[in-house]
């Protein structure tokens, strides 16, 4: 006679393995695991999967990435003028798609919400069969869609993210970033602000209470004191504060001479007029200009605060008033197509279309393995940041960075920054251990 | 010392916004037993109100300059305001003043999309319960900020303040202190004497016209009032209008101390509601009282003194007060008997 035997450990065993079951994403169950690789495309096409903020409080820069990657696509295909393709260093793309295969797309709203960027990046690559996501106008969002692209075995190029863990604690192989990050930030800015202001400042950080803040308030720390800055106060604010009066009163008094502002988005906004609204622009303390840095800078943005940035420092990605024949190839396709400039979120988002395409391309694969090895330690030019290199350990991009400044006389409301200096990629290199996190392996899904 | 002038200075014109909103709030749970969650909308499109003027006021001429290109390779455009080619140096002002002439504008047009809104959808929803009427406003809400958001986008719009009013002023020596160590821009002191001059205006209308004394009477007995042969439910519907002026006219002059987005009216909607029930539901005092009391405890509780002890405090600090009042007494600090008790 059988025994029906069922022991404790048994038992444990198989409630684990059940769990575990249930557990698991339905993408590793669903069809888009049945090829060699996730979405390996079969036909004569091939779908990108553009994941941006239509809607929240980020939808203006969204719709400036989704109208980067359509042109990134219409070029892909041999339309438009080429744009950067013209004075991109890589020859491997010709204008007929990638690896002989025109490139389609489908689109996800992030909602700048880690669980509707996930949800809307799922649906792409189970629904739709894009074999790569990438975009996104947030640090939170593109560690949470990148988590989940690692997991379905397809490639994320990041969008618009600056926090040091995208790349960093929280990096994953199939995740690439072709962004700058608040260390670079830091480094680059801890110099300039000593050559304006001089060593002996105090500086006072307002700071937004979340994982992109947290980063950007360590990075400028630790640049401006290396300068001989001391911190008089580091305060977090809720995200979305709105009103900052009742923090930025106590800066009036505090002693500190720099107040630095290390808010992105509505909350830059806000708290950088609010600031010139309490007379810290035209302020001395200890017989020193008061000065104000918004570390992070976004053309969209300072444009939403007006006169309020003008000879307020800052860094960013990428500017369209840039001379270099890669900037200005892409701001005359832009412009000409959409009738203004392109931010830096559209630059950043239309070159990681076209180096992602260019791997495909160089490795004859779609597959992340190998499209990631042709991006592994890739070096190139002709993109509008100099030479550039998307490091093999940590695929971060590495490239100069530059240092802006609220131009006192704008020609136009798009013209609102103006270049002080290009900090050279040798000054914001860190070592790839700095920032801590494992890449992993890759995962190709399949 | 100094700062403790200060941050009652701020919470003074952050509690003007609160008891403005609040105010409209409770006139309108008041009068109409609704509870209106579209009211931060209302906040919201005052703002826009002095957007639109504002950009109105700055419609400009266009002009070809075919010798400049932009770096896009097109010919660059050179514009010009209508209002300033026409009027000169007067133009220029108009367009300086654009918030203030924003008041003028915004009454007419909140009164119209107040009397809409109550005609065109809340008064369905008077015998329904509470539950229903949250809903449908906040559903409101958010079909109103869509619109915005589409005509408008989703980034903030800046409102400078007149150039006459951009400046600092010093309490230092009048108070006491050193010259330069109280200063407090402008505005917002305006921004607080505006709260406190719209608060008088509803206060004394209802208490000293005949309109008024009709609601008032209304608010305590409806069925009565209208057994008088009173049209009361066309008189609510004003009353509707009027919430709607008030927190429109809050919003309008807000938008130089925050630039508006869409938004915003959500940012105050749920601090509005909490200073109506901290104040007191149907309480037009109370509104007005718990307003100004949270605005002041909320930029004390900022301060980093209390934060180094109290980590977090100033997230928290309003909720934790309203707690407090409702385990104290669960009417509110000046709430009518019976109001939202059964």
């Amino acid at each position: 006679m059988s025994k029906f035997n069922i022991s404790r450990r048994g038992l444990i065993k198989g409630t684990a393995a059940l769990g575990a079951g249930i557990a698991a994403p339905t993408v590793f169950s669903s069809d888009v695991w049945a090829a060699g690789y996730t979405n390996e495309p079969k036909g004569s096409t091939v779908t990108f999967g553009f994941n941006v903020p239509q809607s929240g409080a980020y939808a203006d820069e969204g719709a400036d990435e989704l109208r980067a990657y359509e042109l990134a696509v219409e070029h892909l295909n041999g339309g438009g003028d080429g744009g950067m393709l013209n004075t991109f260093s890589s020859k491997a793309l010709t204008g007929d798609g990638v690896n002989g295969k025109k490139v389609i797309f489908v689109t996800g709203d992030t909602q700048t919400k880690s669980d509707a960027a996930r949800a809307s990046a799922k649906r792409m690559i189970e629904k739709e069969g894009a074999v790569m996501i990438t975009g996104g106008s947030s640090s939170g969002v593109a560690i949470a869609v990148q988590g989940l692209c690692q997991e379905a075995g397809v490639i994320f190029m990041a969008g618009l993210t600056h926090s040091n863990d995208t790349t960093g604690k929280d990096k994953r192989a199939n995740g690439f970033r072709h962004f700058f990050n608040t260390e670079m930030t830091g480094a680059a800015l801890g110099p300039v602000l000593k050559n304006a202001f001089g060593s002996d400042r105090t500086a006072y950080h307002l700071t937004a209470d979340y994982t992109w803040g947290w980063s950007q308030e360590g990075s400028i720390k630790k640049y401006t004191e290396k300068a001989g800055w001391k911190t008089a106060a580091a305060v977090r604010t809720p995200l979305g504060a709105g009103d900052f009066s009742q923090y930025i009163t106590p800066v009036l008094n505090s002693g500190a001479d720099v107040l630095v502002l290390n808010h992105y988005g509505r909350d830059m906004v806000n708290s950088l007029t609010q600031a010139v609204q309490f007379g810290l622009r035209d302020k001395q303390v200890n017989g020193k200009d008061f000065a104000i840095v918004v570390p992070l800078y976004s053309r969209l943005m300072a444009q939403g605060a007006g006169e309020n940035v003008k000879g307020i420092f800052g860094s960013t990605n990428w500017h369209w008033s840039l001379q270099d024949e890669g900037s200005k190839a892409f701001v005359k396709s832009f412009g000409q197509k959409y009738g203004f400039p392109p931010s830096q979120a559209a630059h950043t988002t239309y070159c990681q279309a076209i180096l992602y395409a260019d791997a495909c391309q160089r490795a004859g694969t779609f597959m992340p393995s190998g499209v990631g090895a042709a991006l592994e330690g890739f070096k190139f030019d002709g993109m509008g940041n100099g030479p550039t290199e998307y490091r093999a350990e940590d695929h971060q991009c590495f490239k100069d960075v530059l240092v802006v400044k609220g131009k006192e006389n704008p020609s136009s409301k798009f013209d609102v920054l103006e270049v002080v200096e290009v900090t050279p990629r040798s000054q914001v290199e860190y070592p790839a251990s700095l920032l801590g996190g494992e890449l992993g392996p890759y995962n190709n899904g399949g | 010392m100094d700062a403790i002038f200060l941050q009652i200075l701020n919470g003074l014109d952050k509690g003007g916004a609160y008891a403005l909103i609040a105010l409209g709030l409770t006139i309108i749970f008041g009068t109409l037993g609704v509870v209106n969650f579209a009211h931060g909308a209302l906040f919201m499109l005052g703002a826009f109100c002095a957007v639109t003027i504002q950009s109105i006021m700055t419609l400009e001429s266009v002009t070809i300059d075919p010798t400049k290109l932009t770096a896009w390779g097109t010919p660059s455009e050179i514009r010009v305001p209508y209002i300033e080619s026409w009027f000169g140096e007067f133009g220029t002002t108009l367009i300086d003043y654009s918030v203030p002439v924003s008041i003028l504008v915004a009454i007419p047009v909140m009164l119209l999309i107040g009397i809409i809104m109550e005609r065109g959808l809340i008064r369905y929803f008077y015998k329904r319960p509470h539950a229903d009427q949250i809903l449908v406003t906040f559903g409101l809400a958010i079909v109103l900020q869509e619109i915005i958001k589409s005509i408008y986008g989703a980034n903030p719009i800046p409102q400078p303040a007149p150039e006459i009013a951009t400046g600092m002023i010093d309490f230092g020596i009048t108070i006491g202190f050193e010259a330069g160590n109280v200063v407090y821009p402008a505005w917002r002191l305006i921004y607080f004497l505006f709260s406190l001059v719209v608060i008088a205006a509803v206060f004394l209308f209802l208490q000293f016209t005949t309109f008024g004394m009709v609601v008032r009477a209304g608010m305590a007995d409806r069925e009565t009032v209208g057994l008088l042969g009173i049209d009361i439910d066309k008189r609510f519907t004003i009353v509707f209008g009027m919430a709607a002026v008030v927190a429109g006219l809050a919003g309008v002059m807000y938008t130089p101390i925050l630039s508006p987005d869409y938004h915003m009216g959500m940012d105050f909607l749920v601090l509005s509601f909490v200073v109506v029930v901290v104040g007191g539901m149907g309480s037009l005092g109370g509104a007005v009282a718990a307003g100004f009391l949270l605005g002041i405890l909320q930029s004390f509780a900022s301060m980093n003194e209390v934060k180094n002890i109290l980590p977090g405090i100033d997230q928290i600090i309003i909720y934790l007060i309203a707690v407090v009042v409702l385990l104290v007494r669960p009417r509110g600090l000046m709430g009518r008997k019976g109001v939202m008790e059964d």
